[in-house]
């Protein structure tokens, strides 16, 4: 056991992650050498993934506000207010590094530690959604990582009891050495119940709460924050271990604690343990905080100060308890068989004191840790602008049906089916959409009002051209929302990035975000929470720029709602949007060409919105029940989606004359939906659309068991069918 | 009707039953596993969906054990209703009150879907608002719902006519590939010898509202209501 007044040596320092300017600034801070357990406080409160050091400054440029949202970033999570006195709070977050490391158990605590985000506030988890990516599939460590990491999510949210009801998965070899789990999480509370962080009141108990501490996780905020390279093997129990079963007792006696009075302020417990959830919580309220360590519940013997304060065990809270409510409290807690131990309270002298075994093991400024943590502006380079690919100058190397055939059977655009029937997707008896639509939709308590959630981004986008890249993955979550009738309201974003040490990926960063900023404000879309992932590269190489968006919104009557299936035969099939038939960096050029080039679609934020704005208001007035969005596949991939999912084909007959017929049908231009109407509406639909200057064109009609595309290429649904619903199945069965 | 639902540390399913029972109009009470009673005059005892004690040892093991189940038990050998749902089936076998066990399902994964079941027998208090043979569109989502007994207690089911439901297509066809879980002669849920206990694995509780997906799951709850009202 190393000894609290070890020498700290430089090699020290590095282990801990801490480059030799940001150690020298702390000794600077508290005017002496730290303690091994100062040492290692700092380097949990100082890394990226907790300080936030490299993004702070840029995250900055985020529009957070609107009259509906009541908690902006700086929370456990952000909430918003839906009406009728109730407020919904979301967060997403990153599992990338653990779960490249231990795919279950990184998944599984990804998902636990996003749940106990919102729960901490007071919000009872009614939904779950995800964005996974992984290598190509031939990668030796995809089907792995893959079984693990599904496994891991669905094992934690079942036994916890929420539905998993939407997510995205796709397949690149940028994350061969990199995988992304986000995992997202979407909780209920009344406006006037809700709980935060910010501890009051001087001398008052700070209460652990949940599951004992072990030595798992140590340090895995650290091993977050840093690059994999071949030892990242040896990495492996700063792995944090979850238990279901744990944190749903936990949630229900945290939630029963909070309807007790109890609870003057709640943390959980996430990365760096301990410390991160005590020093933020005294921070917050401008409060010291004296811990006495000995009071803390362990399942290991003889575990160090230090071991306790950067423990990343799963399954805890801390808490400021009302004085005179200890008895009440432990009792709630002693029902649900979990710990409960008063470890300490909040002092007026603003200094972090930690006690241990008699001694006094760490003595810091409590506010200097968070606000005097290092804070970069780092170099960055813009990304060079691609080529403009003309529609022209694609030539389409088989017949369209070919393509789409192709497409629909493809890694990235197959049915999930494969990962969604292994998430309960329907306990609470909530869900009223299911995943595989454009957004899923949950009804809230017992209605009438829904929620509408999303998860996308679109990555070779970003790196083709951040600013277009950020604006887009905002729109099209915004799209999801619509598409199903929602009315788009915040967002939650966990930004997955490379080194910000290499200007270029912080470039990219830098330009995504300002992409994303802009999308917010144009289409009212606050950023209300978030996560930032850095250092995601293997030996140099980074992953795709992937900024993930959840979104949220809201459908007033949730019995109102669109969804992507074909529904009647002879209906008119309309197509509201531009099209210019772009195939930069389209999924038609990528694999069907084979060619990754070319500027992305551009996103014109004031016709998107105008486009959306309509399209909601038709499925709202009740004259549109079938509604789909356009993106990867352009066209054609949304209307084999569309049949897929009713068993009712289509016949498209109209397509520009000045557009190759790829282009039109692959083209992945933005702002555009395609819906399906009886023909009478449909006409009314046009008449309202001209009126307002919506681009909407009749192409086609509905009926049959095939899918027509023009020149009477006829694929039958069931053969879109088999392509689609058997490409991950297959995959796995080999290798599950 | 007044039905009691337990909840045990982990049961995640029990407001979904809740509401189930509510909308059949029944009174409903949820019941602590500690309690040494039942409420006064309950009908029907319910052991809902979720993972009870974390599935640690074996699914429902522990709760099977649980101090509440003596009176459970009780109401049983009275004659007293019990359902028994997914995880509830699971502590129904493990406390005795039903043979078998029920293992992990054959792919090794957790499933989600909906499924068609069979009504094999519509003269219970369980499935009169059904047809005999009867197929049903409910849901299942569960890992380990693979229900297993030795010869001589299948033999004996069967025989007695104690299988209550089996996994099926849409017109009633007891295939194979309606069995995704592996169960023995694709068993879903099965009776007690007095036809008063019932333990299935899938959830008609979540079908019974078309905003959520169907109705299909309601006849259960309604024939159990109008069996007690009668």
């Amino acid at each position: 056991m190393i000894r609290n007044d070890v020498a700290i040596t430089p090699e020290l320092v590095k282990e801990h992650g801490l480059k030799p300017d940001e150690y020298d600034r702390f000794v600077k801070l508290i005017g002496r050498t730290p303690t091994l357990t100062e040492l290692g406080i700092v380097s949990a409160m100082w890394n990226e993934h907790c300080s936030y050091k490299s993004s702070r400054i840029h995250l900055r440029g985020l529009p957070t506000q609107a009259p509906w949202v009541i908690q902006g970033p700086g929370e456990n999570a952000g909430v918003i207010d839906i009406g009728d006195g109730l407020a919904c709070i979301f967060k997403m977050e990153s599992h990338n590094h653990p779960s490249f490391i231990e795919p279950y158990q990184g998944a599984a605590t990804g998902v636990g530690g996003i749940l106990r985000d919102v729960f901490t506030m007071g919000a009872r988890p009614i939904a779950s959604l995800n964005f996974l990516r992984f290598g190509e599939p031939d990668h030796p460590k995809t089907p792995h990582l893959v079984s693990g990491v599904v496994a891991g999510i669905g094992g934690y949210g079942n036994s916890f009891g929420v539905p998993t009801v939407g997510g995205s998965v796709g397949f690149h070899p940028r994350y061969n050495g990199n995988i992304l789990v986000n995992a997202m999480a979407v909780g209920l509370a009344r406006t006037d119940e809700i709980f935060y962080a910010k501890a009051t009141g001087i001398g008052n108990p700070i209460v652990y709460l949940g599951s004992k501490t072990g030595r798992d996780g140590i340090h895995g905020a650290t091993m977050a924050s840093a690059e994999f390279d071949e030892s990242s093997e040896e990495k492996r129990p700063t792995v944090q271990v979850g238990d279901p079963f744990a944190e749903k007792l936990l949630l229900e006696a945290c939630l029963e604690l909070m309807k007790s009075g109890a609870v003057i302020a709640i943390q959980d417990m996430g990365a760096a343990g301990l410390t991160s959830s005590a020093v933020e919580m005294g921070a917050k309220g401008n409060l010291g905080i004296e811990l006495d360590l000995d009071k803390v519940p362990c399942r290991e013997e003889g575990m160090t100060a230090y071991e306790m304060m950067l423990s990343e065990s799963q399954e805890r809270m801390l808490m400021v308890l009302k004085p005179g409510m200890e008895e009440q409290a432990e009792a709630i807690f002693h029902k649900w068989g979990l710990d409960f131990a008063i470890i300490g309270k909040t002092t007026d002298t603003l200094r972090f004191v930690i006690k241990h075994e008699g001694e006094v093991k760490a003595d810091l400024p409590i506010k200097e840790l968070g606000d005097e943590a290092p804070l970069y502006d780092r170099p960055w380079v813009e990304s060079p602008k691609q080529p403009v690919i003309e529609p022209s100058g694609v030539k389409a190397p088989m017949t369209e049906a070919e393509a789409l055939l192709k497409l629909v059977g493809s890694p990235d655009q197959c049915s999930k089916r494969w990962v969604w029937e292994q998430y309960d997707h329907l306990i609470l008896g909530n869900t009223v959409q299911t995943p595989g639509g454009d957004a899923a939709i949950v009804r809230v308590e017992a209605g009438p009002k829904g929620l509408a959630l999303t998860t996308d981004v679109t990555p070779r986008y970003c790196e083709a051209d951040p600013f277009e890249g950020g604006k887009q993955a905002v729109a099209e979550a915004w799209r999801n929302i619509t598409a199903v009738g929602g009315l788009p309201l915040a967002i939650t974003d966990n930004l997955n990035f490379a080194s910000p040490e290499r200007p270029e990926s912080m470039g990219e960063f830098v330009g995504c975000l300002k992409g994303i900023g802009e999308a917010c404000r144009i289409l009212d879309f606050p950023v209300v929470s978030g996560n930032v992932s850095l250092y995601n590269e293997t030996n140099g190489q980074g992953i795709l720029p992937t900024p993930a968006i959840g979104g949220v919104g809201l459908l007033d009557d949730v019995t109102v709602n669109a969804s992507v299936a074909f529904k009647r035969d002879e209906d008119a099939v309309i197509l509201i949007g531009a099209t210019q038939g772009w195939l930069g960096q389209s999924i038609y050029l990528r694999d069907v060409c084979g060619r990754e080039e070319g500027a992305p679609p551009p996103v014109d934020l004031v016709h998107e919105k105008r486009n959306g704005d309509f399209v909601r208001q038709l499925i709202r007035s009740g004259q549109v029940d079938t509604v789909h969005d356009c993106s990867d596949g352009g066209l054609a991939l949304a209307l084999a989606e569309m049949a897929m999912a009713g068993d009712i084909g289509a016949m498209i007959t109209a397509y520009p004359e000045n557009l190759p017929l790829h282009a039109f049908l692959f083209g992945e231009d933005q702002g555009r939906y395609v819906i399906a109407v009886d023909m009478d509406t449909a006409a009314d639909i046009l008449y309202e659309a001209g009126a307002i200057g919506v681009p909407a064109v009749t192409i086609g009609v509905t009926g049959g068991s095939s899918l027509i595309l023009p020149g009477e290429q006829a694929i039958s649904v069931k053969e879109l069918k088999a392509a689609h619903e058997s490409w991950l199945p297959d995959y796995m069965a080999g290798k599950a | 009707m007044k039905s009691a639902v337990i909840v045990f540390p982990g049961s995640n399913r029990e407001g979904d039953v809740v509401r189930a029972l509510r909308l059949a109009g029944s009174d409903v009470q949820k019941v602590w596993h500690a309690e040494t009673e039942l409420p006064k005059g309950t009908d029907l005892v319910v052991l809902p969906g979720g993972f009870s004690y974390g599935d640690y040892l074996r699914c429902g093991a522990i709760a099977g054990r649980a101090t509440v189940m003596d009176a459970v038990r009780t109401h049983a050998a009275r004659g007293g209703l019990v359902l028994g749902i997914c995880n509830g089936f699971q502590i129904l076998c493990e406390s005795g009150l039903l043979p078998g066990i029920l293992m992990r399902n054959a792919n090794l994964k957790f499933i989600c879907h909906r499924q068609f079941l069979r009504v094999e027998r519509n003269d219970t208090a369980f499935t009169k608002a059904y047809a005999q043979g009867q197929a049903i569109d409910v849901c299942v989502a569960h890992g380990e719902g693979n229900y297993t007994a030795d010869e001589d207690t299948l033999r004996r089911l069967e025989g007695e006519g104690l299988v209550a439901f089996r996994y099926s297509d849409s017109h009633g066809h007891v295939t194979p590939d309606a069995n995704r879980n592996g169960s023995m002669n694709s068993i879903a849920g099965i009776y007690s010898t007095q036809l008063n206990v019932l333990g299935m694995m899938p959830h008609p509780e979540n079908l019974v509202e078309d905003l959520v997906g169907g109705t299909d799951g309601r006849g259960l709850f309604e024939s159990l209501v109008s069996a007690k009202a009668a």
